[in-house]
């Protein structure tokens, strides 16, 4: 699971709606697998990306420190894409749990793939 | 011969087994690629740009890598850890999810560009366990996917419903979501080629695009495409102004009428006033 794909996950519990995100992640696993650098695409997902927690959750897994504030264009900020280029397509969490902030459902991540099944009354 | 869904649930359906010969028959793979190519297609996304998108029951990731093919970069939802375990096998480029989408999909508002799904949505209307009811985990699935897609993004569906009413069970959902949208039917005529794609757009409604025709189907008649709209959905969940809707016209009822005939039920003779409003009741 890439962090791009846990920045937008929410816990989705019945009734977990406010501090249902970010989720917390307690990995015991985390690799780097190189992908095609795509500037464009980058950009476009930044836009959805909940900043504060990609800063936190880099920071928290050793990472990449990134900065508390983007700039206001990304035009030129080469560097800057790469380093959240890194952090966003090449960081996956392999194994370890996702945690609700609210709830404290755990969510498995095993060989990459997290569990996201609730049990009946969680519906 | 009977189809998957109407012999178990997908996690038990789609053992390691099924799973394998799933993902090693050519003839499905074929099948596969063209609805996938076929439903992305219809998702009508900007040209030549990287989109974030949903696959919905993505199974071991062969509809998954045509999106990849394409330059996208996706995520897979699927109930059955065997096909996910062949999609493993298979490194796929996708996040890969175990997940029943009767409970919803758990994405913050807007993350995707666009959602597919081949195959997968008519398990959605069985009840498989004890507790499941089909339009509850239908209003959850379309409610929390109307979320998470970005406005004016697009969800595809192609599906093999058993039943008229399921398919209208299914529309219905997704209406009550704020889906508009609409039945794409390729290739009608075709027993072979016929496919349909429920298209459904979130938050900026479209035409709904016409189905295909030609070399595939057999006798080449153009499928008709069924746009639904607000006024369909007010229509039937009794919001509206009291307007009757447009199953009420004259054509619905000489339909109607004509079906139950053939059903050897008793219908009123067609008379003047057949379809047309009879004034105020009250
Ligand atoms: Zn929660």
């Amino acid at each position: 699971m890439r962090l791009l794909t846990h920045n937008l996950l929410q816990c989705h519990v019945k009734g977990c709606s406010t501090n249902n995100y970010p989720l917390r992640v307690e990995a015991t696993n985390v690799v780097h697998k190189e992908a095609d650098f795509n500037p464009e695409f980058i950009t476009h997902m930044l836009q959805k990306i909940e900043w504060n927690a990609l800063r936190t959750t880099a920071s928290a897994l050793g990472v990449a420190e990134l900065p508390e504030i983007l700039p206001l264009s990304m035009e030129g900020q080469e560097e800057l894409l790469k380093q959240i280029h890194l952090v966003l397509m090449e960081t996956h969490i392999m194994d370890g749990k996702l945690v609700c902030p609210g709830c404290s459902h755990e969510y498995l991540v095993t060989h990459g793939v997290g569990n996201m099944l609730l049990i009946e009354d969680e519906v | 011969m009977s189809r998957p869904e109407q012999v178990a649930p997908a996690d038990v359906y789609y053992n390691e087994e099924e799973a394998h010969k799933y993902t090693t028959n050519t003839h499905i793979i074929d099948v596969q690629k063209r609805m996938t190519e076929r439903a992305i297609e219809l998702l009508a996304l900007p040209e030549d740009s990287t989109c974030f998108l949903l696959d919905i029951g993505c199974g071991s990731g062969l509809s998954g890598e045509e999106l990849s093919e394409n330059g996208h970069v996706w995520v897979g939802l699927d109930l059955s850890p065997s096909m996910l375990n062949v999609a493993l096998e298979r490194e796929v480029d996708g996040d890969l999810f175990l997940q029943d989408m009767g409970q919803g999909v758990g994405f913050r508002p807007g993350s995707f560009d666009g959602a597919i799904s081949i195959s997968a949505l008519q398990w959605l209307c069985n009840a498989d366990q004890r507790g499941h009811v089909p339009h509850k985990r239908l209003a959850r699935f379309f409610g929390t996917l109307y979320a998470a897609l970005a406005r004016g993004a697009r969800a595809v569906f192609q599906l093999y419903p058993q039943t008229p009413q399921q398919m209208g069970m299914i529309t219905a959902a997704a209406m009550k979501a704020g889906f508009t949208g609409g039945l794409v039917v390729d290739f009608p005529n075709s027993t072979r080629a016929k496919k349909m794609f429920l298209c459904l757009f979130a938050g900026v409604a479209a035409e709904v695009p016409k189905g295909l025709d030609g070399t595939e189907g057999e006798d080449g008649q153009a499928g008709p495409s069924m746009p639904y709209s607000r006024k369909d959905r007010d229509a039937h969940f009794g919001k509206g102004k009291g307007k009757k809707a447009a199953t009420k016209s004259r054509d619905w009822i000489a339909d109607k009428k004509e079906r139950r005939k053939r059903q050897g039920k008793d219908v009123r003779p067609d008379s003047a006033y057949s379809g047309r409003s009879r004034g105020p009741k009250f």
